[in-house]
């Protein structure tokens, strides 16, 4: 989904976002023309390669003077967006500090810290504390995988990895089951448990969760602080960064590509 | 050197380390030769530097850990009490940190895990001197009001500097990117 050729762009086909002029083709949703031409939308759900979920609400805009989840609509000629304004941007910060204080985010001790979706966007967006008071969750871990460890406590339930584990390794390792404060991620084995899934390390759904909640075994801190992916520049910048150059943006795979220190954005 | 720097009065900051490992206080140190600038705007009340066991009226108060027992909420509170504006330091005092990890475990299962000595008899302490336990470990902002957070385990010396120079200036304190860190 992220090989659009920019040369079908028509030019009635453009919308504004902060004011800004954005072309779109047809079927696009606001989010990925939006990242396209290099501005960046705050979500935490979307991944370019997978059907759009709308589920965290990061991305909510303001479009023609309703709120949306730009990952979800169509955009459309003329459409008037606001993204980045105080008012949006105080309510993403209180959905992730709902985020922190139902899972149990420890960045210090927690190995995902640095390349951490999360805690980027907390970062982007200056969260400076979570605000409510926490619940401090008693959920499963499973280590019992011989490459891959499941710490559902710090687990967002953006479904990335459900719909990875489904629509690129066709293999439904991972489901969302429960309802309400009792959802959680389940797995698809005769045990429930991780190492009697057909989950391998290469899979998909073993890399993209966007927290560190999915977390490759025996790889923890291998890279120092300071040289992470979100420690020299903030996720909005990077986005923005690959956007311009037409790098796909892929900010929560392993292998995403680094922004070069310290260059202009 | 001292004239255009001087204010009238220095201002008074208390510090105190609640259930953390003293590393923010040790963060505060880090900002090296910075220190004697400090020193000429403010004066220390209670805190590690002057062994100053209570906290008298003070401008500014720095709290370092979370809060796990009944000591930690009466430090707290006095803290509270006697600062115009409170300042939680670090990840313990901003959400539990380390010492929270042990919120969903069972807190007499971690008693005689930890005091069980060699031949498995188990002796957890047990003296009026020693403060109660409290079932979890609090974020301060559970506890008292606060009217600033600084994230960080610890912050570095350079975000506490930033910090304090913009509170002692009279900026509202804004930390971003690069300092803004919660490992
Ligand atoms: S998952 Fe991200 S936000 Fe949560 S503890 Fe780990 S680094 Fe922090
Ligand atoms: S395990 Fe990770 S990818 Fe899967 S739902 Fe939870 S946060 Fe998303
Ligand atoms: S990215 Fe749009 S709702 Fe999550």
């Amino acid at each position: 989904m992220s090989d659009y050729n920019t040369s079908g762009f028509d030019s009635a086909n453009m919308f504004s976002i902060d004011g800004r002029r954005i072309p779109f083709k047809p079927g696009q949703t606001i989010l990925q023309a939006a990242l396209e031409a290099g501005v960046y939308i705050p979500h935490l759900c979307h991944h370019p390669d997978l059907k759009p979920h709308g589920s965290c609400k990061l991305c909510t805009v303001t479009v023609n003077g309703r709120n949306g989840s730009a990952c979800t609509a169509r955009a459309l000629p003329g459409l008037e967006v606001e993204n980045d304004t105080p008012a949006l941007n105080d309510r993403r910060r209180v959905l992730l500090q709902m985020l922190f204080v139902e899972g149990d985010h420890f960045c210090p001790g927690c190995e995902k810290s640095g390349n951490c979706q999360l805690q980027a966007l907390a970062y982007d967006l200056e969260m400076v504390a979570p605000h409510f008071r926490h619940f401090f969750p008693k959920r499963t871990v499973d280590a019992s995988h011989p490459d891959i460890w499941l710490d559902l406590n710090r687990c967002i339930m953006c479904e990335l990895c459900v719909r990875a584990s489904r629509d690129i390794d066709g293999k439904n390792v991972f489901m969302l089951a429960g309802r309400g404060a009792n959802s959680q991620v389940v797995v698809n084995s005769p045990t429930g448990l991780l190492k009697d899934s057909a989950l391998t390390a290469d899979d998909a759904a073993a890399q993209i969760c966007p927290v560190g909640a999915i977390l490759h075994k025996r790889v923890g801190y291998s890279v120092p602080i300071g040289q992470r992916q979100f420690d020299d520049a903030t996720i909005g910048h990077q986005v923005e960064y690959l956007a311009r150059r037409h790098i796909p943006i892929k900010p929560v795979a392993v292998d995403a590509p680094k922004m070069p220190e310290k260059e202009g954005v | 050197m001292n004239a255009p720097h001087q204010i009238a009065r220095k201002l008074r900051v208390a510090t105190t380390s609640l259930s953390g490992c003293f590393g923010c206080h040790m963060s505060l140190l880090d900002i090296d030769e910075r220190l004697l600038e400090l020193a000429h705007l403010v004066e220390f009340d209670r805190s590690p530097i002057t062994d100053i066991k209570h906290c008298g009226p003070c401008d500014i108060g720095l709290v370092e850990g979370g809060v796990c027992n009944a000591e930690n909420v009466h430090v707290l509170r006095e803290l509270r009490e006697n600062c115009k504006v409170l300042v939680a330091l670090g990840a313990c005092a901003v959400n539990g940190g380390l010492p929270a990890q042990r919120n969903n475990l069972d807190i007499n299962q971690c008693l005689s895990q930890v005091y069980r000595n060699a031949d498995g008899v188990v002796q957890v302490p047990n003296d009026p001197e020693l403060p109660l336990l409290l079932d979890k470990v609090y974020p301060i902002n559970e506890i008292v009001r606060v009217d600033y957070f600084l994230p960080g385990c610890p912050p570095s010396g350079d975000t506490i500097w930033k910090f304090l120079t913009d509170l002692l200036t009279g900026r509202t304190p804004r930390i971003e990117h690069p300092l803004l860190k919660f490992d």
